[in-house]
């Protein structure tokens, strides 16, 4: 029975989680819109709400066109393994204290940290299928960036870890309960894990200013370059959904999950907690990406793998000292 | 600063260097089990700027060898000048440099009547030096936005960039499509002066679009002024002084290598001669200079239009000869003539050298001097050794027009 419910909350959840998905994408040329001072999509629908509607039909008629030396299996096969795996993160996401689909799994965020290394595996594979030279660099750009961006994500997100003595989602956001969000509270060393945490989640997902994968003035598409149609698509809304469970996990390793801000002051109700807050923080973390995106450039790879292993990981490793210091001196764990 | 004196020129000392690469590198020899991958980059890629083509060899990421070919955008432009006669010809030839077509317009004109000696009245000059320093704005508002692509992607802070500054670029369009009638391809200078007087109250809205856009350059400074910017550009393409005057390299280019040198000032045309030019150098010889200079250059075009367009002199806008039926200007002498004349364009020297046959109102040979096409013959010396993220800016930072270079 459990297992039956499970799966129903994880079939409505990772529908939601596409829905949102494809969504922002209609939020985000908005956004965009109004930072470029020009309208955006307006046309289609009430201030062009149904606008990835319409963008989804069109795309949906598109040939597949598969190069003739590529190898087609993988070549195929590889966005969907994508959308997937990325789907595959949202399982140990709690989105409030009753709906999720396994956020009480006592390894949560360890699964998250292994998913998401995983995903380096079908974007280099699509860039390596696709037989073009530009898709193959994009690919190795894509795995020296997931691979040395792994490292300190995976440090920034000890943090909470500690803090909360658990690797459990729900554990996470319970220990962060009374406004004690990890995001502020220890003051310091939240703040820059944070910081840390959502600098290498917008690496891992290709996101500018670390889009290098996929740079478009350079490398014409990346990997994603041979991709026509709906695969194409679906390698593009396997990046939005990474980059929407990282809004997702920075919300819940970092500001208290579930929690609303009524509860620093002793509220009860759907101001202290609920649903909506996970998904309100989710959204707006999810739009601080697109502010990042559409304000700057891009690095040089090599920048970005130097800032990476010269300042992220001493950083990263120092404040995991310094907060487990921290734990042993003042909250005398 | 140290400078050396390079055949009368001082440059920058620090920029000087000893060697060059070799662009006729032997890749075979180079590399005998053939492990480099040849990429190649265009003719139909998103920052090469139209449709140069370049071979890339790459070890890695590292370029090693550079081959830029041409003639994707070939058009015989030169081929249809000796057809056509010396009036029908700047409406040609509008389409070679087709981000500043004023500019090409009036290197022809001047060429032609340098040759067939027509006097040009008063006003048809002044109004040409205000036309000529509006498109240089509209072209480096252009470069702006394009270099932002370049380097930030169409979809990302880039875009934004470009958008912002073609918003500023549709203005300086709207004046000339008040004057001419055409947004893009003008038809605007013709041998003699100009095809079209000024509309009434055209100064007015010059004005006023000048202090829109003066207003607009710092908000550019503004989003280029961050850490990614500085590191994608300062250091970046550092060319040497000595190869720019060994290629014949002009324009903000070579200024930002230091080179002290602007067909404005040096070799005034039209009304240069009566205002004080002030000629920006930078001494970094890299990206960030180059982008210095031309901010730089849109607040000097911005100040001499605002010096020059309340004092438009009354009168004619062509000489008393001129008609405008083809034909009507021909070259008198019983002997060949020829004439070479030089505009500074948004990208250098825009050269034109006309040889007329006796009688006859077309030119026998025109040949037209693109500064575009010095400047893509850089590429083999600066490109190898240096990252393909690199090549995209630093191609972007030269400025190339490919229909200025094909023809």
């Amino acid at each position: 029975m459990s297992f039956a419910l499970s799966l129903l909350t994880g079939v409505v959840l990772g529908s939601l989680a596409m829905f949102v998905a494809a969504w922002s994408i209609w939020w985000e040329r908005k956004f965009a819109a109004r930072l470029q001072s020009r309208p955006g999509p307006t046309e289609v629908g009430p201030i062009g709400l149904l606008q990835p509607l319409a963008d989804g039909l069109k795309l949906m008629q598109k040939e597949i066109i598969i190069p003739r030396a590529a190898d087609k299996l993988l070549f195929v096969i590889s966005p969907a393994v994508a959308a997937a795996g990325t789907l595959a993160l949202f399982a140990v996401i709690p989105w409030s204290e009753t709906v999720g689909v396994a956020g009480d799994l006592n390894i949560g965020l360890l699964w998250i940290f292994a998913v998401g290394a995983l995903l380096v595996l079908p974007q280099w594979v699509a860039g390596w299928a696709s037989n073009n030279k530009y898709a193959l660099l994009g690919a190795m750009r894509s795995a020296a960036q997931s691979v040395s961006y792994e490292v300190p994500l995976l440090l920034s997100g000890m943090v909470p870890i500690l803090l909360a003595g658990s690797f459990q989602m729900d554990e996470i956001v319970a220990a962060q309960q009374g406004g004690r969000w990890f995001a502020f509270w220890p003051p310091g060393p939240g703040a820059l894990a944070f910081g840390l945490f959502y600098l290498c989640s917008l690496a891992e997902a290709n996101r500018i200013p670390f889009d290098i994968p996929e740079a478009e003035s350079e490398l014409i598409g990346g990997v994603t370059t041979e991709h026509t149609g709906m695969i194409g698509v679906v390698l593009q809304l396997a990046e939005y959904l990474h980059t929407l469970v990282t809004a997702a996990v920075c919300a819940t390793l970092f500001f208290g999950g579930w929690e609303g801000p009524g509860a620093w002051f002793g509220m009860e109700g759907f101001l202290a907690e609920g649903l909506h807050w996970m998904v309100l923080k989710t959204l707006v973390l999810f739009a601080l990406v697109f502010w990042i995106r559409w304000s700057w450039m891009r690095y040089r790879s090599d920048q970005l793998l130097k800032i990476c292993w010269h300042y992220l990981i001493p950083a990263s490793l120092a404040l995991l000292a310094v907060t487990a210091i921290w734990v042993r001196l003042v909250e005398g764990a | 600063m140290k400078t050396l004196d390079i055949g009368g020129v001082s440059v920058p000392a620090e920029l000087v260097k000893s060697s060059w690469a070799d662009p006729w590198l032997d890749i075979d020899d180079y590399d005998a089990e053939s492990d480099l991958m040849a990429l190649n980059m265009g003719p139909q890629h998103p920052s090469t700027h139209g449709v140069l083509r370049v071979k890339l060899f790459v070890d890695g990421e590292i370029c090693v060898k550079c081959v830029p070919y041409l003639g994707y955008l070939h058009r015989g432009v030169e081929k249809l000048c000796e057809k056509l006669t010396y009036v029908q010809i700047p409406s040609v030839v509008d389409k070679n440099d087709y981000v500043s077509p004023m500019m090409n317009e009036l290197a022809v004109c001047m060429a032609f009547e340098k040759l067939c000696e027509i006097e040009v009245p008063e006003r048809a000059q002044v109004i040409r030096t205000v036309v000529a320093e509006l498109q240089r704005l509209a072209s480096h508002l252009l470069w702006v936005g394009t270099w932002g692509l370049d380097m930030g992607g169409a979809i990302g802070g880039g875009g934004t960039l470009f958008l912002h500054t073609f918003r500023e670029r549709e203005l300086v369009l709207d004046l000339f499509e008040d004057l001419t009638g055409g947004r893009f391809h003008y038809n605007h200078h013709t041998p003699g002066g100009q095809r079209h007087d000024l509309p009434a109250g055209w100064e007015a809205s010059v004005k006023q679009v000048l202090t829109f856009i003066e207003g607009r350059l710092p908000e550019y400074e503004d989003m280029t002024d961050n850490r990614i910017f500085f590191a994608r550009t300062k250091g970046v393409g550092v060319i040497d002084p000595v190869l720019l005057m060994e290629l014949g390299v002009s324009g903000p280019v070579a200024r930002a290598s230091g080179i002290d040198h602007d067909l404005r000032r040096d070799a005034p045309y039209c009304v240069y001669d009566r205002v004080d030019l002030r000629v920006p150098v930078e001494t970094g010889g890299d990206c960030y200079a180059r982008f210095l200079v031309r901010m730089a250059e849109m607040r000097e075009s911005i100040r001499l239009v605002r010096l020059l367009i309340d004092s438009i002199p009354p009168g004619p806008v062509v000489g008393a000869k001129m008609v405008k039926l083809p034909g009507a200007v021909k070259f008198k002498q019983k002997e060949w003539g020829s004439a070479y004349s030089a505009i500074e364009s948004p990208r250098g020297e825009l050269g034109t050298f006309v040889i007329g046959e006796p009688k006859k109102a077309s030119p026998w040979r025109c040949k037209i001097r693109p500064p575009s096409y010095h400047l893509v013959s850089l590429l083999p010396y600066i490109c190898p050794g240096e990252m393909i993220s690199d090549i995209v800016v630093i191609l972007g930072s030269l400025d190339p027009i490919l229909g200025e270079v094909d023809r």
